[in-house]
């Protein structure tokens, strides 16, 4: 009698969540499988056709020296990327906790490249990088730094993409970050102003402290959110000169859709993928227990 | 003492002048892509190419306008765009709303282990999932159509989470009273939980709108008709084509950001809500 009661509403709930489970039984747990499977395929997109080759594809991965070029490219976008963006947005958002005038305009304005589109923001940032009549090479020049052929020089190409990486995101961390600081008690401030504590003192001893369940969140989404960069690579660079800036989206896009149609060894790399991000996902969920149950 | 409080109220006073010049500086360097897009967008060629970069052009010339709408289809794109992304909002909106009633009112076997299932496919990067998405959807035809953009969109998970948080506030006594007068269950969920949900609704409508506007790689992947073309990558084989014509492409650019950006403006609370509730959006 309790189970039947507990399923009183079975099917109503079957009408209601069908449309969702049908997408999502066929684009994203049939995938999430598909994708394993494909991975231990030779399957070529033009023939339809795969035949089982073990971990063919994984070893060849591992041999393939481009594979490793661009899990590192990939990782050095991570780490130029995420301190810089967290620096960004924390110093943003804690300036926009101060008294302020015009606060919610600033942060409007400091939202806005989050929303529009990386096709044309990078596209925007393409001009604003044009080795001769650039602005950025153009405001260099008043600090006496000669013209940076940005975009063409493959030791400078990966500073572009990171430089316009951080501008493109750093708003969201900002938004997650004014809401961790909205959320320590102003009472701890005034009881530390009445110790006499400075303002860079009361940043470093209680800001921050208070403020790094945030901080850890945020880094490890902002390291997932890195890992899987692309449209912005995909029109600023187009992975090139000479591959400085080919990252692990990038690669797999090239294999499965734009050269060869190797499916199977595209899903090979993405799954790889995958397992760094789930380690990521881990990390931060375990984080999460740990935090909840202290 | 007097002296003392003075001199703070003048050390106040300069501080924040300092924080307002501070924070109004960073964030006009953070608008002026966009500015330096927009005055780009109206110059004449040979006000682009010249070095010192020369601020405001001589004449404000819109046939950069009209020139990249001929070099090529925008209205057709923006025509996709919006199609595809209207559709995907709208079943999202639907197809969400239905399930989060489901998790948040109804009572079922397995409503929890198949709502952390859910949530659990948060997690699941797109890139993963892509190429098997791709082989379906060209099993059934699909590819180089719009429908290829829509369908893999009508449900989402994070929409589903997002409206079943909210539906769990509302007081279960407002439903009673509609069940007393006869209602069914679809009809509570339709004149009682959807009324009172407007604002979330409306956080994912615009979430939703603005990431399938902006979406690039998966019209990339599926869509090689000229005709078919979104905003997004009818812009990208633009700039293919128009290398460093800077008039044109920057007017490609205006085109389109500006109504993302202009929903911004009008709606950004529900934006910002969206970041705060999901924290997990890229």
């Amino acid at each position: 009698m309790a189970i039947y009661k507990k399923n009183k509403d079975g099917l109503a709930a079957a009408g209601f969540l069908t449309p969702t489970l049908i997408i999502f039984g066929t684009f994203i747990l049939f995938p999430v499988f598909f994708s394993f499977y494909l991975s231990f395929q030779e399957w070529n997109a033009f023939s339809w056709e795969g035949s089982f080759v073990g971990l063919d594809n994984y070893t060849r991965m591992i041999q393939t020296k481009e594979f490793w070029d661009v899990l590192k490219n990939t990782l050095i976008y991570t780490i130029g990327t995420v301190p810089l963006n967290m620096i960004v947005s924390l110093m943003i958002a804690y300036g926009l906790n101060q008294k302020l005038k015009g606060k919610k305009f600033l942060r409007t304005l400091f939202f806005a490249p989050v929303v529009v589109s990386p096709v044309a923001a990078a596209l925007i940032w393409r001009w604003l990088y044009d080795p001769n009549f650039g602005l950025i090479n153009y405001s260099l020049g008043f600090a006496g730094i000669d013209p940076i052929n940005w975009l063409n020089d493959p030791s400078a190409a990966m500073f572009a993409l990171i430089g316009m990486g951080v501008w493109k995101t750093f708003g969201t961390n900002m938004v997650l970050f004014a809401a961790g600081l909205n959320a320590i008690p102003d009472s701890y401030y005034e009881a530390a102003t009445i110790d006499g504590a400075g303002a860079w003192s009361k940043f470093w001893n209680i800001t921050i402290p208070l403020l790094s369940p945030t901080t850890f969140f945020i880094m490890v989404m902002s390291m997932i959110g890195s890992f899987q960069v692309f449209d912005i690579v995909y029109v600023l660079t187009s992975g090139g000169p000479l591959g400085s800036t080919k990252v692990l989206v990038f690669y797999i896009y090239e294999y499965a859709f734009k050269f060869t149609g190797e499916m199977g060894y595209a899903s090979a790399v993405s799954y790889t993928l995958f397992a760094l991000l789930f380690i990521l996902t881990m990390v931060q969920v375990k984080y999460m227990k740990n935090k909840a149950l202290a | 003492m007097q002296k003392i409080d003075k001199k703070y109220k003048y050390l106040n006073i300069s501080k924040s002048v300092l924080i307002h010049i501070l924070m109004y500086s960073l964030a006009i360097l953070t608008i002026m892509p966009f500015i330096w897009m927009i005055l780009t967008s109206v110059k004449d060629m040979s006000e682009i190419f010249v070095y010192p970069p020369q601020w405001l052009p001589n004449e404000i010339k819109f046939q950069n306008y009209i020139d990249a709408f001929n070099a090529a289809p925008f209205g057709t794109f923006y025509m996709n765009s919006l199609i595809v992304a209207l559709s995907v909002t709208l079943g999202q909106l639907i197809t969400c709303s239905m399930a989060a009633y489901a998790f948040a009112r109804l009572e079922f076997k397995g409503r929890d282990i198949i709502f952390y299932i859910f949530l659990g496919t948060m997690m699941i990067p797109a890139n993963v999932t892509m190429i098997p998405t791709y082989i379906v959807l060209s099993t059934f035809g699909l590819i180089d159509s719009l429908y290829s953009l829509i369908i893999p969109g009508l449900a989402s998970a994070f929409g589903t989470f997002l409206l079943r948080q909210f539906f769990m506030t509302i007081p279960k006594e407002l439903e009673e009273a509609a069940y007393i007068d006869g209602a069914s269950k679809w009809q509570v969920l339709l004149r009682v939980i959807i009324p009172l949900s407007k604002p979330a609704l409306a956080t994912l409508a615009i979430f939703t709108f603005m990431g399938v506007f902006n979406d690039f790689i998966w019209a990339l992947i599926c869509i090689n008709s000229e005709e078919l073309k979104t905003v997004q990558l009818g812009l990208a084989t633009f700039r293919d084509k128009y290398l460093t014509q800077w008039d044109l492409l920057m007017a490609g650019s205006v085109t389109a950001t500006l109504p993302i950006l202009i929903i911004f403006f009008v709606a950004q609370k529900y934006f910002i809500q969206g970041i705060t509730l999901s924290g997990l959006k890229e």
